[in-house]
């Protein structure tokens, strides 16, 4: 096995290019417990830990541009005013200790149905940066971005370079199923994100497919039911239609962790409850703005 | 592969390390510091816990070769001129040691907790500690040693 170092995003890029077979590592949390357990064998690893340019964040326009080094802890410290559902998920990703070296690059990367950060990228309207060193940089919508069960859109020798994601425009929310509150694999995860300028809903489902998913039609319904201006109590009839929707959407699969029939349920009553959050944050900001 | 990096405040250079291996290897079986515990190799339970350039982390996640150039600090180095750190005398005292063998884990962890929190409520310190298991599960020991040892650092 090689072990390959570059010190820049272009040497990185380049290796990729000569090397499409190596692995890349961030953080190291999923990809050295596949090493520690003798499961991969990949004929390089490709420390990407080192260039300075993936470990930060900034403005850049009208989005959040985040690095794919940036560890899930500074994402809390840093960005969680601004993208409070994404820090909510990264709030909920194993330890302090794996909060500190994993990444939203590597939780890509990786593309697990059960990634933690994927469910608050989709609900916020995210997409991922990926370059190459023959064709440059491509944005791919996080939508687009999960292929199948491990799978995503990476060509083999592309990179992910940072994820783009608009500050939140109103209140998010995240929920996760587990058995505990600290290193848990999601039994199944839900994101809402509320826009109340353009009207418009945003979801995400972990955990309950063999990728994360979107749940268009609940975003539809939902988007269209809600009384933005009038942003009167929630009825009670459209946030259990919204949570029935949401549970059509998902595709689980018995396993391990849970079966498919109680993650159908659950994400039905994660969306009930999210929306109740996030409802109740909308009409507060109304009372806020009026005194 | 060569790695260099620089353990307890000592430059060491190590050679013919697999470039597959873990950190926790590295320091355990290569450097002769077995403080740092091998118990899961997969993150869950806490007992590689170091420092990797003052930030917590599971050495067993990190690869040997991205220590290169970088500062570790493991339970070893804790101690200073021939005296134990305040956390780990904590530990003494209030018996939060059975078997020990998530011990030195834990006292890295409350050591970066207290450092960065001198006065850490009891779900500071529960959340701090959320990534160390105990299989003895003498957790109530633990969390007196934490308090203690913050108590300890607030009137020193």
């Amino acid at each position: 096995m090689d072990f390959l170092r570059p010190a820049t995003w272009a040497d990185a890029l380049a290796a990729k290019a000569a090397r499409p077979g190596a692995l890349p590592l961030q953080g190291g949390t999923d990809v050295m417990v596949e090493l520690n357990f003798d499961v991969r064998r990949p004929a390089a690893l490709l420390d990407l830990s080192g260039i300075a340019e993936l470990r930060d964040w900034e403005e850049d326009g009208p989005v959040l541009r985040i690095g794919a080094g940036v560890p899930y802890a500074r994402i809390i410290d840093e960005l969680g005013a601004r993208l409070p559902g994404l820090a909510q998920a990264a709030r909920t990703v194993g330890s302090p200790q794996i909060r500190n070296r994993g990444t939203l690059g590597g939780n890509l990367g990786a593309a697990s149905p059960a990634g933690d950060g994927h469910p608050p990228l989709l609900a916020g309207g995210a997409a991922v940066e990926v370059e190459s060193a023959a064709r440059g940089v491509r944005t791919i919508p996080v939508g687009d971005f999960f292929t199948g069960v491990k799978r995503n859109a990476l060509e083999s020798d592309e990179l992910i370079r940072a994820v783009r994601v608009p500050p939140a425009p109103g209140p998010q929310y995240f929920a996760k199923i587990g058995t505990r509150n600290a290193m848990v694999i999601a039994v199944c995860s839900f994101a809402l994100a509320l826009d109340p300028v353009r009207r418009a809903v945003g979801t995400g489902v972990g955990s309950a497919g063999p990728t994360p998913l979107r749940a268009a039609a609940a975003e539809e319904f939902l988007a269209a039911r809600l009384d933005w201006a009038g942003r009167g109590p929630l009825d009670a009839g459209v946030a259990r239609e919204f949570g029935e929707l949401v549970r059509a959407a998902a595709a689980p699969i018995d396993d391990v962790r849970g079966t498919a029939a109680y993650r159908r349920h659950a994400l039905s009553v994660l969306a009930r409850r999210t929306l109740g959050w996030a409802w109740d944050e909308h009409r507060a900001d109304t009372a806020r703005e009026a005194s | 592969m060569r790695v260099n990096v620089t353990v307890n405040g000592s430059a060491e250079t190590v050679d013919d390390v697999w470039e597959g291996e873990s950190l926790l290897y590295l320091l355990r079986e290569r450097m002769g510091l077995p403080g740092s515990k091998n118990a899961c190799e997969q993150g869950e339970c806490g007992s590689c816990t170091v420092y990797l350039d003052d930030v917590p982390v599971c050495a067993c996640l990190v690869a040997a070769g991205q220590a290169e150039g970088r500062r570790v600090r493991t339970v070893e180095g804790l101690a200073e001129g021939g005296r134990l750190d305040p956390v780990q005398e904590a530990f003494v005292e209030a018996g939060a040691v059975q078997c020990g063998f998530c011990t030195p884990g834990l006292v890295v962890q409350t050591h970066a907790l207290i450092a960065r929190d001198p006065d850490p409520s009891d779900a500071d310190i529960r959340e701090a500690l959320a990534g160390n298991l105990c299989r003895c599960t003498g957790y109530e020991k633990i969390l007196d040693a934490v308090r203690l040892a913050a108590r300890r650092k607030a009137t020193a």
